[in-house]
C-alpha cells in the first residue's frame, strides 16, 4: 500500500516541520539535521513494515529527538559532557507529541527555520543555497547543480553559511506579532530569490525537465507551505500567486534550441492551464482582504498576461497603472523601465523613450535597458541609435541566449534599413 | 447506487511528488477509470486544486468567509469520482482498485449519492 514514492514524498513533506522542531530543542542546525536524517533512515525501516503513521511529522520529531539525544551521550563520551543546557527543553519527552504539534508551534518552528536560512549577514546566494539544503532537503549535489559550481565548492559554501548562522546566535525567543510579521517579509523575500533563481535560468533543450533543478518548483512548495501555516495574509497569497502564474509559462519561454521566445511570441496554448487556475485563485482571494502589497501587485501584472488569450488583447494599460502602483510603494528603476514597457504596447515609444531616458545614470550596467532602448529606438526609425544600444546590451548579456535574441534585433535592423 | 468516491491524502505529501511521479499515478488511475467508463459506470471526475487556494463561508445570519479549506484536516479532500455501483461491495471493489493504482496512503470515502444532476450535461 505505502510505496516508496509516497514515503520518500512524506518525509520531503514533513522535513520542513521536523526539522525546525528539532532544531528548537537541540538548538544547532548540524545535530537537528543529523536527527532528522537518523529519523528517516528509522522510518524507512519500520513504515514499509507497520505502515505509515499518522501525522509523520510527529513521528519524525519524537524519534529524531530521541536519536539526537543518544548522539549527543554517545559524544558526551568521547568529549565533554554535553551542556546541561542545550538538553534543558529535553524533559518533556514524554508528553504526548501530537496534541503539542497540532498548534502555532509548527507555525513558528518553521517560519524559525526559514528565518535562520535568510540570516541577514549572509549574501543571497548563501541563503538560497542554505534553505534548499536545510528546508527543502536538497543534496548538495543537485544544489551544486542549480548554481553550476561543483560540489566541494557548495558543501564549503553551506558550512561557512551555517557558520555564520550559528556565530550570529539563532533567534530561539518566541516572536511577538511585529516580529513574527517581520520574519514573515525576510522569508517571503528569500523564497522569491529561490523562485528567480530556477526562473532566470538559461533554457534549453533540457530545461523543461531540469527546471534548474526544480528551484522554481522548490519556491512554489515553500509558498504553499508558508500558505498552511499564515492562510489569510495577502502577501503570502500573491506570492504564490506571482510564482505560480510565472512558472506556469514554463513550458513556452524558450525554443527548441534554447533561443529566448518573448512573451508576444508565445505559443499560449503551451501555459500550464492548472497553475494558472491556482493562480488566479489565489489572487482572487487576497484582493478580498484590501491589504495590497508589492507581491500582489505584480501578481495582478502576470494575471493580466494570464487572462489574455493573445498578445494583442493584452490589457496593457491596466499593466501600466499596476506597474505605477508597484513605483510607489517599491521605488527602483527596474520597475520603471517595466512600467515603461507597458507605456510602449500602450501608447507608443516616444513617450517610453523619455521615460527611461532618465534612468540611464542607474541602469548604466543593465542589459534590459540597452535591449528596451534599443527596441524603443529602432521602433521611431532611428536605426543608428538602436544599433548602438544593442551593442551596448550585447556587451552586457549573461547567457548566449541573451545576446543571441539581441542579434536577432540587429539583423531586423539590417533588414528594415535602406 | 450511485456513489461518490471521495479521495482525502495528505496534500504536503502528494504535492512533494515530482511531476513524472504525479504524471505516472494519473496514468495508472486513468487505466481503473476506462475500465469503468468502458461499462458505462463512471460519472464526473474531478482533481481538486490545493486547499491553499480554497475559501470557505460559513452560513449564518451575516455569512463569514474564511480563507482555506473547511476543516484543518491532517488529510484533505483532494478530488473525486461518481461511480455506479449495485452494492458497496461493487463500490469497495472499485476503491481497492483505486487503492492499488494509486500506490498512495490516504483513503477513499463512499459516500452513496442521494441526489444527482448534472447541469452541464444537461444543456
Amino acid at each position: 500500500m505505502t510505496d516508496p514514492t509516497w514515503i520518500q514524498a512524506a518525509l520531503v513533506a514533513a522535513r520542513p516541520r521536523a526539522v525546525g522542531a528539532l532544531l528548537r530543542y537541540f538548538r544547532e542546525l548540524d545535530l537537528a539535521e543529523e536527527a532528522f536524517q537518523d529519523a528517516c533512515l528509522k522510518a524507512l525501516q519500520s513504515w514499509p513494515v507497520k505502515g505509515p503513521p499518522r501525522d509523520p511529522a510527529a513521528w519524525l520529531i519524537f524519534v529524531g529527538r530521541n536519536a539526537g539525544v543518544d548522539g549527543l551521550r554517545r559524544r558526551g563520551k568521547q568529549t565533554a559532557l554535553p551542556d546541561e543546557a542545550v538538553l534543558s527543553d529535553l524533559d518533556d519527552v514524554e508528553t504526548p507529541m501530537a496534541e503539542r504539534l497540532d498548534g502555532a508551534d509548527y507555525r513558528d518552528d518553521v517560519l524559525r527555520l526559514l528565518f535562520v536560512c535568510c540570516h541577514p549577514d549572509l549574501p543571497a546566494t548563501q541563503q538560497i543555497a542554505l534553505a534548499l539544503r536545510i528546508v527543502s532537503g536538497l543534496s548538495v549535489r543537485r544544489i551544486a547543480k542549480a548554481f553550476l559550481v561543483g560540489e566541494a565548492a557548495m558543501e564549503q559554501r553551506i558550512t561557512r553559511a551555517k557558520a555564520r548562522v550559528a556565530a550570529a546566535g539563532l533567534p530561539f525567543e518566541t516572536p511577538g506579532p511585529i516580529e513574527r510579521a517581520e520574519r514573515l517579509g525576510v522569508v517571503l523575500a528569500m523564497v522569491y530569490l529561490v523562485f528567480n533563481e530556477g526562473y532566470s535560468a538559461p533554457g534549453g533543450p533540457d530545461a523543461d525537465a531540469d527546471d534548474r533543478a526544480g528551484l522554481t518548483g522548490e519556491a512554489i512548495r515553500l509558498g504553499r507551505l508558508l500558505l498552511r501555516l499564515f492562510p489569510a495574509e495577502p502577501e503570502v497569497m500573491g506570492l504564490t500567486s506571482l510564482m505560480l502564474l510565472q512558472h506556469a509559462r514554463a513550458g513556452a519561454r524558450f525554443a527548441e534550441d534554447g533561443a529566448v521566445i518573448l512573451l508576444d511570441d508565445q505559443d499560449r496554448s503551451r501555459w500550464d492551464r492548472t497553475a494558472i487556475a491556482e493562480g488566479l485563485a489565489l489572487m482572487d482571494k487576497a484582493l478580498r482582504h484590501l491589504r495590497p502589497g508589492p507581491y500582489q501587485v505584480q501578481a495582478a501584472i502576470a494575471a493580466l498576461h494570464a487572462r489574455a488569450a493573445s498578445a494583442e488583447v493584452t490589457d496593457w494599460a491596466g499593466i501600466e497603472r499596476l506597474y505605477e502602483t508597484l513605483e510607489i510603494m517599491q521605488p527602483s528603476p527596474v520597475v520603471s523601465l517595466n512600467r515603461a514597457v507597458a507605456v510602449m504596447k500602450a501608447r507608443g515609444p516616444d513617450e517610453a523613450l523619455a521615460m527611461i531616458e532618465p534612468l540611464a545614470d542607474r541602469l548604466g550596467g543593465y542589459f534590459y535597458f540597452f535591449g528596451l532602448k534599443g527596441t524603443l529606438l529602432s521602433q521611431l526609425g532611428r536605426a543608428r541609435e538602436a544599433r548602438a544600444a544593442f551593442d551596448q546590451a550585447i556587451a552586457l548579456a549573461d547567457t548566449p541566449a541573451q545576446a543571441a535574441h539581441i542579434r536577432d534585433q540587429i539583423d531586423g535592423l539590417r533588414a528594415a534599413g535602406p | 447506487m450511485q456513489y461518490a468516491v471521495l479521495c482525502y491524502d495528505r496534500e504536503d505529501v502528494v504535492s512533494a511528488w515530482s511531476k513524472d511521479e504525479d504524471d505516472a499515478v494519473m496514468a495508472r488511475l486513468g487505466v481503473v477509470q476506462e475500465k469503468l467508463a468502458a461499462q458505462g459506470r463512471i460519472g464526473p471526475v474531478a482533481r481538486l486544486l490545493p486547499t491553499t487556494a480554497a475559501a470557505t463561508v460559513r452560513k449564518g445570519a451575516e455569512p463569514l468567509i474564511l480563507d482555506g479549506p473547511f476543516a484543518e484536516t491532517k488529510e484533505q479532500l483532494l478530488g473525486f469520482y461518481i461511480i455506479d455501483c449495485e452494492d458497496l461491495e461493487a463500490a469497495v471493489a472499485v476503491a481497492k482498485d483505486l487503492a492499488q493504482a494509486s500506490g498512495s496512503a490516504g483513503a477513499y470515502e463512499l459516500r452513496p449519492i442521494g441526489y444527482f444532476k448534472d447541469w452541464k450535461a444537461a444543456e
